[in-house]
């Protein structure tokens, strides 16, 4: 492969893209496709045939396009978007191509879900079919890794994405090139890249959306960064409830070899990757970077002691640099515009953009990508289209089981790295659950440390027993049998497990209690004191 | 090499101290006889950090660092016992206390034990959180072992001395979290276990009376380790 064959490729997929007019979009991710969107797809396939105009329009399946809740989700050349759509529709809506659009089905796009998004990662999900290599080079695909194999020297790779600013998507928000230039700068003679694709934060779905959407941005990604650090193998390592992804996945490793572009030799440079999938088998703490290796060698996948850092001693004893699916998504942009257009975008120390999966109490749930430095409130009300049924605003859930709950005076703060740490929650890696007024904070609470509780390895002491007491001074809470006494104990043991615990699960367990404690602890008082649950969760429940 | 490349000076609780790169803070603070509390940690297996009773304060670290697991750098700063770290202990030991079933009147290790001895030396007289009272099981069946779940601190001793010293990796864990348990085999009785030398070198590293020998009563089960620094001298020598 060449960088002239490449642009073949792109001139030879658009023309064929040019001369079919029409083009007809079904939604194949796994959110529509849980509400049957392939049998959608497949009577919009009939229907284009029956019509006749089998060479003048396609149908095909492509990735996310964001609003999930409203699926499946079908979109046409013109730009209507259409919603909950049945293979009943398909007939009207083939009609309509030549005619006025179906007005019960459609979504008005001039909302600011559409307008105030800003999509880097997302940019091809939604619009290309997830299973071909050519509409993902058509997009200019693997353009970045062209020219930084033919043009540049791994040490001005490392510099752009240093000069990007941008910072691991995975949650703890390292810097990226900080964390490229130690690998690329690590003695050894055989170094690995592995992409951290092992999702489990309750309610998030952003990496699942882009490994479904747009495989092969992954693999472009992977290949730049193993040609920056010096490195000849990559492990995916994909949780194997994310069986679509995995399919894809595989498809697009496949499509990659084919062309010569991951393998042996590629683009006849010398440089070779060959990339492995490596399926998670269920456990959470499988994220975190030291059990996630130790998971790829075969071995129980719980966490150790760090240093040595994976950029040092990771796999199999070797320099390793692990980056999270976004993380790696937002590097060919990157390269293809450079890293001062990306450092561009967000606020000064929180660059680009970030993938947020939108979800609970508002309006419109689904996947949304905003520049850094937005806030919660334009998240919130403006894109998520505020709270349904007349409800209050209560709290917002960033960060997942490691993340805390920040309440309605936290509205208007920047959503970055340091805004959303110094009000006691993180950005992690992308989960946002709205929660109104009839959400119990204290339920909520629980909710996540019986998550840490069944999720903790088991390894270290004070995660392993501190998340089982917290949870059951919690659940005494919640049943209105504890005292002040229990309260006290409870920050006790808050404290120790995030100073104490071996790795960051353990160390941020903690995080929902204690935000919750900061911003809504009348409402443990008044379970405590009053027996009363405010949102009246916990009192239905409670057994005296 | 420069010397200063292989020895490090630092200071442990105001003590000038020095170790050899690479080595550990808790071995130099145990070659000064500065005490730091221990679990999971025994001289000649490898080190896991698990217990995280050996955590200190580094100057400069906004984290508290494991003692086993760190290796010493020139001019370090540790704190081992500030109040801090007493209360941080004492709460880890109070948890183990009420994860397991501990009764030390009933127990063969009684006044050999190292979870005991670790509980009176914080001064640990009575316990703050309500216990768990987990239903466990008594494997016994091993010809001359026994096996005690009610007493596992699951510090994985067992599971290294068996896998690094006597190459028979019998033991492992099954489970997460507080369901945690070791096993032999596949989840197979012990005494079924067909990888078992019956060596019995489990028993003796084992910090309370999770494993012990049959026959033995109330407070008889005193471990002995001496094997342990003579394999590893012998292992050292011949590598």
């Amino acid at each position: 492969m060449t960088p002239e064959e490449l642009e073949e490729i792109k001139e030879n997929e658009l023309e064929a893209q040019q001369n079919v007019p029409q083009q007809i979009h079904v939604c194949v991710a796994a959110g529509c496709l849980s509400c049957q969107s392939d049998t959608v797809k497949d009577a919009l396939t009939r229907e284009v045939e029956q019509h006749g105009l089998g060479g003048r329009c396609k149908v095909k399946g492509v990735g996310c396009m964001g609003l999930c809740s409203e699926g499946p989700l079908v979109s046409t050349h013109t730009g209507q978007v259409y919603q909950h759509v049945t293979a009943a529709d398909a007939g009207e809506i083939v009609e309509s191509l030549d005619a006025q659009p179906v007005q019960r089905l459609l979504i008005p796009t001039d909302v600011p879900f559409f307008e105030r998004q800003k999509k880097i990662v997302l940019e091809n999900s939604g619009t290309i079919d997830p299973e071909r290599i050519e509409e993902y080079i058509a997009q200019d695909g693997y353009r970045a890794l062209m020219n930084v194999l033919t043009e540049m020297t791994p040490q001005e790779v490392v510099a752009e994405v240093t000069a990007s600013g941008l910072r691991g998507r995975g949650g703890a928000g390292y810097p990226t090139g900080l964390k490229w230039s130690t690998v690329a700068k690590a003695v050894g003679t055989q170094k690995f890249v592995v992409c951290n694709a092992d999702e489990g934060d309750p309610g998030a779905f952003m990496d699942r959306s882009v490994l479904e959407s747009d495989p092969h941005r992954i693999i472009e990604g992977m290949l730049i960064a193993a040609y920056a650090v010096g490195a000849s193998e990559g492990y995916i390592y994909v949780r194997a409830e994310y069986p679509l992804a995995i399919k894809r996945l595989k498809t697009a490793i496949r499509q990659a070899e084919r062309l010569g572009l991951l393998g042996a030799d590629i683009c006849g440079t010398g440089f070779k990757l060959r990339i492995d999938l490596r399926l998670g088998a269920g456990a959470f703490v499988c994220g975190e970077e030291t059990a996630l290796i130790a998971s790829i060698e075969g071995k129980r996948g719980t966490p150790r002691s760090r240093p040595p850092y994976p950029a040092m001693e990771g796999l199999l004893g070797h320099p390793t640099l692990i980056n999270n699916v976004e993380t790696f998504a937002n590097i060919p942009p990157i390269l293809r515009n450079g890293g001062a257009w990306y450092a561009g975008i967000g606020t000064e120390k929180s660059k680009g953009t970030k993938v947020f999966a939108l979800a609970g109490r508002v309006r419109n749930t689904g996947l949304v990508e905003v520049p850094m430095g937005i806030t919660l409130r334009e998240i919130v009300f403006d894109i998520g289209g505020g709270i349904p049924d007349g409800k209050e605003f209560k709290a917002v859930q960033t960060g997942g089981p490691s993340g805390g709950c920040l309440p309605a005076e936290a509205l208007d703060m920047p959503v970055d790295y340091e805004s959303l740490a110094s009000a006691g929650s993180i950005m992690g890696s992308g989960g946002m659950i709205v929660m109104d007024e009839s959400s119990c904070m204290v339920d909520v609470a629980k909710y996540f440390m019986d998550f840490c509780m069944t999720e903790s390895c088991g390894k270290c002491i004070p995660c392993r027993v501190g998340t089982y007491q917290m949870h059951r001074i919690l659940s005494a809470i919640t049943n209105m049998t504890a005292t002040e006494h229990d309260l006290k104990k409870m920050e006790d043991l808050c404290d120790l497990v995030k100073n104490t615990s071996l790795c960051g699960l353990g160390q941020s367990a903690p995080n929902p209690v204690l935000s919750t404690l900061k911003y809504f602890l009348a409402e443990y008082k008044a379970h405590v004191h009053e027996h009363r649950c405010v949102a009246g969760v916990c009192s239905e429940k409670a057994t005296v | 090499m420069s010397p200063t490349d292989q020895v490090k000076t630092l200071r442990i609780d105001g003590r000038d101290c020095s170790g050899r790169a690479g080595e550990t803070i808790l071995n130099v603070a145990r070659e000064n006889n500065i005490p730091i509390m221990r679990l999971c940690e025994l001289e000649g297996l490898s080190t896991v950090g698990a217990c995280r009773l050996c955590l200190v304060e580094v100057k400069g670290s906004r984290k508290l660092l494991p003692a086993c697991a760190t290796a010493v750098d020139e001019g370090m700063e540790v704190t081992t016992n500030s109040e801090r770290l007493q209360n941080y202990r004492k709460m880890i030991i109070e948890l183990l206390f009420t994860e397991g079933n501990h009764v030390c009147s009933v127990c063969v290790s009684n006044g050999h034990c190292e979870l005991q001895t670790l509980a009176q030396s914080v001064g640990l007289t009575h316990i703050d959180l309500p216990y768990r009272y987990p239903k466990k099981q008594v494997d016994a069946s091993h010809e001359r072992f026994l096996l005690d779940h009610n007493r596992c601190v699951l510090c994985t001793r067992c599971v290294r001395v068996c896998d690094e010293i006597e190459g028979a990796h019998t033991w492992d864990l099954m489970g997460r979290g507080i369901d945690s348990k070791v096993i032999t085999d596949l989840n197979q009785p012990w005494g079924e276990s067909e990888s078992c030398t019956s060596c019995g070198k489990c028993v003796h590293v084992c910090p309370t009376g999770a494993l012990s020998e049959k026959g033995r009563s109330v407070a008889e089960m005193e471990k002995r380790r001496q094997f342990l620094p003579y394999l590893t001298l012998m292992r050292g020598e011949h590598q």
